[in-house]
């Protein structure tokens, strides 16, 4: 057992888990942020993805003793109270969501993609960027529809900030 | 149709627990002295369980319990059962073996249980499943369905002899036959259609909760029909009467079919949790969902289709082997026959068909419904002998599709449907118009001059959707009636509740169910609830599959709501002193027509409980409930069109545009249903392009994770460039032909087609990776 010290979605927690305990069960299993999801296990699909000082990361594929040290946001961190982020809001706009369960994922992996792109985004490069995170229910189409709608959107807050 | 009635382009209710991270799946649930299970699964396609020797694991810290197939097989727990009976040509019934939860004496394919650990954490049930040694003693295998069916291929149960469940026929031999005599030219192809693997992102999930005092299970369970999973439970396992049974299907995270069906999984936790005394939890990795959710499609066919000297089609024979695994999955008897063999007119006239179809166990996982269900085998094979065909005769394929099209309805094809209504001319016209099929010839010379092979493919789809009309599918084997059910409850406050027996995991029914209710009362949908996914709360359903709850669904709550908004009525003229017949509904309101005298739905609700001024007679309360049973399948029909490229040097594809014109009837809300055919199209392209679950010569699987199977990926993909032509169905209220599958049903042609086309050759089975594409191309 060890002490993993992080701070999860601007909190500090201090959890006991067995070493061989991943990031994505220190989340779900001991601080109960269901939002970020396992669909994998091989680091294909993106369900877990959440951020780990503002960089993307499969949660499923590092030990959480990894992260000690580190802040963590995951989906539950990203809305300011009830506003949600602009990313959260393109993809209930822009329908880019069916059954949920990849959506968390696909959000952090989205808002990532914005942030290192700087807004500069054509649908080819949202395809390619998405490439880690896989989702069987919508094609895609309203997925990278929602991301580019987004990073126009998370641009105009950005000015305004 | 107001801003949030039927039609209206409505943002959905539910996003906003998803996208914040609040869904509530059936992993995210714990309950207080919950335990974890771990299944020990056979790594042999076919073998003996000599023995289990699990003292070892039982000495490990937190191990509760280690159960085997012998246990469960001696406490009675039913085995496993197939719900549609079919029957063979020579008359008998189809011939299955017994499929017990976990296998106490033989396991017929790798990842089928032979025993389960129940321990204090997920991880030391894993821990402890190493320690429990498993004696083996391996029999030979077969997982090829053309291997299975040979003499002296590996037998998988006595029942079954020659590994034949079935060979099952429709349609009329002689007439065929007769057509084919005197056909002026015969077309002929030979096609595999690809097994597949559904991939729902939510891995299947289970927890069971057994109270000894009240002898009653609660089931938490990835469901698409809970009330049928409680049935089934209840009917066939054992597990307990139905009052004592209660199944909840919280958010579940897509199915595609493969959630219809109650697994071992699900048996062997509720039984378990009586056994220990204690909440059990299993949830499944991605390798344990490749070896055990039901499979989809694997068929090999061979089929032959006659046209007369004008190119009209006089004749169609088909004979196909369908692969149905080891065990017959729960609808498995139905997809290759009844929901396949009578599509097999497609959208054309055709006098005589006949088929066969030899049901065949393999050492494999079972195969089952997958999005389409039959439908999209059907299609395939239909639409790929169209351009066969058009190339053989040296004709235009949208020209040979127009000539054989039908065009009057309703039409009764030779194969059972009866065809309602549709515009087959007005989906292609329509397809043709957005791909710009005219400029075609000049876009694939532009290519060419850049070393790239442009091609076309034509894919017009149709399915029998809004399943099922009970008495039709019970005459033709079901085990079960397909009405649904649905009740609306108005509160004294005049807030409205609907509960549906209908099923969302991902098809948005918490916006479109309510979007009905705005639409006939004029209230926002922010004033109405959808209650559905728990056999306590909602009284029955036959949950969400074959894209019929829209069709099915929908048409309940609209039966409820009409019997509702009746006695509302009589409440209103009550109060309003006026005649019922003179009361309409507007706004939230009933008002007396031609008058300012109204009264508010709140008000009659209120009145309603009150119960101090009613029509004489009058019950209290304001909730009436209905179950509606179809008439007759609906048939969604449309036009897929796929243009792309080829590179010559690589064999990869790469799509330049994908057009789709469906005729769904009515739409509720557009942009849910456009979704629904985004999704289709893409498990349409995944099967054509990428995926196929593999099995090696000794039944191995070889995909069995997603670094192996190749799901498609964003940058597999096009967007796409949807629209809609309308006839109404004739057959339910509101017209709805349902929308779920059809692109799942319809893709795959376009795109072989379109790939045949670039590169000049029409034999190339799926899925077309680059490899098989670049061989085609080079093939001798």
């Amino acid at each position: 057992m060890s002490t993993v010290k992080l701070t999860v979605n601007g909190k500090a927690v201090a959890v006991d888990v067995e070493d061989r305990t991943l990031l994505v069960q220190l989340l779900r299993d001991h601080l109960n942020l269901t939002g970020t999801h396992v669909g994998c296990d091989t680091s294909q699909c993106g369900a877990c993805v959440v951020h780990m000082d503002g960089r993307a990361v499969k949660s499923c594929t590092m030990l959480a003793g990894q992260a000690d040290g580190a802040s963590i946001t995951t989906i539950e961190g990203i809305a300011k109270g009830d506003e949600l982020h602009p990313m959260q809001a393109a993809f209930r706009d822009n329908h880019g969501l069916q059954c949920g369960y990849c959506t968390p994922g696909m959000i952090m992996s989205a808002i990532d993609i914005v942030h290192r792109h700087g807004g500069q985004l054509d649908e080819a490069t949202v395809r390619t960027e998405l490439e880690g995170n896989i989702c069987r229910c919508t094609g895609y189409h309203n997925i990278v529809k929602a991301v580019l709608d987004a990073a126009g959107r998370m641009k105009v807050s950005q000015a305004a900030e | 149709m107001g801003v949030e009635g039927i039609g209206a382009r409505v943002v959905r209710k539910e996003d906003k627990r998803f996208i914040t991270g609040k869904g509530r799946y059936v992993d995210d649930i714990k309950l207080v002295g919950m335990t974890h299970a771990h299944f020990i699964r056979s790594p042999h396609a076919h073998a003996k369980v000599k023995g289990i020797d699990s003292s070892a694991a039982l000495k490990m810290p937190g191990v509760v319990a280690v159960l085997t197939g012998r246990e469960i097989v001696d406490d009675k727990v039913g085995n496993l059962i197939c719900g549609w009976a079919i029957t063979s040509k020579d008359g008998s019934p189809m011939k299955m073996g017994a499929w017990p939860a976990m296998a106490p004496e033989t396991v017929r394919f790798v990842g089928q249980a032979v025993a389960v650990v129940i321990a204090e954490s997920k991880n030391l049930a894993r821990d402890a499943a190493e320690a429990v040694a498993v004696d083996y003693e391996e029999l030979p295998a077969v997982a090829d369905v053309q291997a299975a069916i040979k003499s002296g291929a590996p037998q998988l149960h006595p029942e079954a002899p020659g590994n034949q469940v079935y060979d099952w026929v429709i349609g009329d031999e002689g007439a065929t036959d007769a057509a084919f005599a005197k056909a002026a030219n015969v077309v002929k192809l030979d096609v595999t259609n690809n097994r597949l693997a559904p991939n729902a992102m939510e891995p299947r999930a289970a927890i069971a909760d057994y109270d000894a005092a009240e002898e009653h299970f609660t089931l938490y369970t990835t469901s698409q029909n809970p009330h049928v999973a409680r049935l089934v439970l209840s009917a066939f396992y054992n597990i307990a009467p139905e009052h004592k049974l209660r199944v909840i299907a919280p958010d579940v995270g897509g199915g595609f079919g493969s959630k219809i069906f109650i697994y071992p999984e699900e048996m062997v936790a509720l039984w378990a949790s009586k056994k220990v005394g204690r909440p059990v939890k299993w949830t499944g990795d991605r390798t344990e969902a490749f070896l055990t959710d039901a499979h989809g499609r694997d068929h090999v066919t061979h089929a032959e289709m006659a046209f007369d000297a004008n190119n009209k089609i006089t004749g169609f024979k088909v004979k196909t082997y369908a692969n149905f695994g080891a065990y017959m999955s729960l609808f498995s008897s139905s997809v290759p026959t009844y929901l396949y063999a009578t599509l097999l007119s497609g959208q054309y006239n055709i006098p005589a068909i006949h088929a066969e179809v030899i049901g065949v166990y393999t050492n494999t996982t079972p195969v089952d419904a997958y999005r389409g269900a039959g439908r999209p085998e059907a299609s395939y094979l239909i639409e790929r002998l169209m351009e066969t065909a058009a190339r053989q005769l040296k004709v235009d394929p949208a020209e040979l599709r127009r000539t054989n099209f039908i065009t009057q309805f309703p039409h009764q094809t030779p194969v059972i449907m009866a065809y309602d209504t549709g515009d087959f001319n007005a989906s292609l016209d329509a397809a043709m118009k957005a791909i710009d099929y005219a400029g075609f010839a000049a876009r694939k010379a532009q290519a060419k001059s850049q070393g790239k092979l442009r091609g076309i493919g034509v894919s017009c789809y149709i399915e029998a959707c809004g399943i099922a009309p009970s008495k039709a599918v019970g005459s033709l084997g079901a085990g079960v009636g397909l009405w649904e059910s649905a009740e609306v409850r108005v509160n004294p406050v005049g807030t409205i509740e609907i509960l549906t027996g209908s099923h969302s995991h991902g098809q948005g029914h918490e916006t479109t169910f309510c979007q009905l209710v705005a639409d006939r009362l004029g209230v926002p949908i922010s004033q109405v609830s959808i209650v559905h996914g728990d056999t306590d709360k909602v009284q029955f359903g036959m949950g969400t599959y074959g894209s019929r709850s829209a069709a099915v669904g929908l048409t309940a709550i609209l039966k409820a709501m009409e019997k509702m908004e009746s006695k509302a009525k009589k409440i209103a003229a009550h109060a309003l002193e006026a005649s019922e017949a003179d009361i309409v509904i507007e706004n939230g309101e009933f008002k007396v027509t031609g008058t300012d005298k109204a009264i508010a739905l709140p008000m009659v609700a209120l009145a309603a409980y009150t119960a101090h001024n009613l029509p004489d007679g009058m019950e209290p309360g304001l909730k009436e409930s209905a179950f509606y049973d179809p008439t007759n399948f609906t048939f969604p029909a449309g036009t897929y069109i796929c243009e792309l490229e080829v590179d010559p040097g690589t064999g990869k594809t790469s799509f330049v545009d994908f057009v789709a014109a469906d005729d769904f009837g009515r739409l509720i809300n557009p942009m849910i249903v456009e979704g629904q055919v985004h999704g289709g199209l893409v498990q349409g392209i995944g099967q054509a392009l990428l995926e196929h679950a593999i099995y090696d010569a000794n039944g191995q699987p070889v995909t069995a994770s997603f670094m192996d199977y190749a799901m498609p990926r964003a940058d597999d993909v096009p967007s796409f460039n949807l629209s809609h032509t309308t006839t109404l169905c004739p057959g339910n209220p509101l017209g709805i032909k349902g929308c779920g599958e059809a692109g799942a049903i319809g893709a795959s042609a376009a795109v072989i087609n379109a790939i045949t086309d670039a590169i000049g050759k029409n034999n190339l089975e799926m899925p077309a990776t680059p490899d098989r594409v670049w061989r085609t191309i080079n093939a001798a």
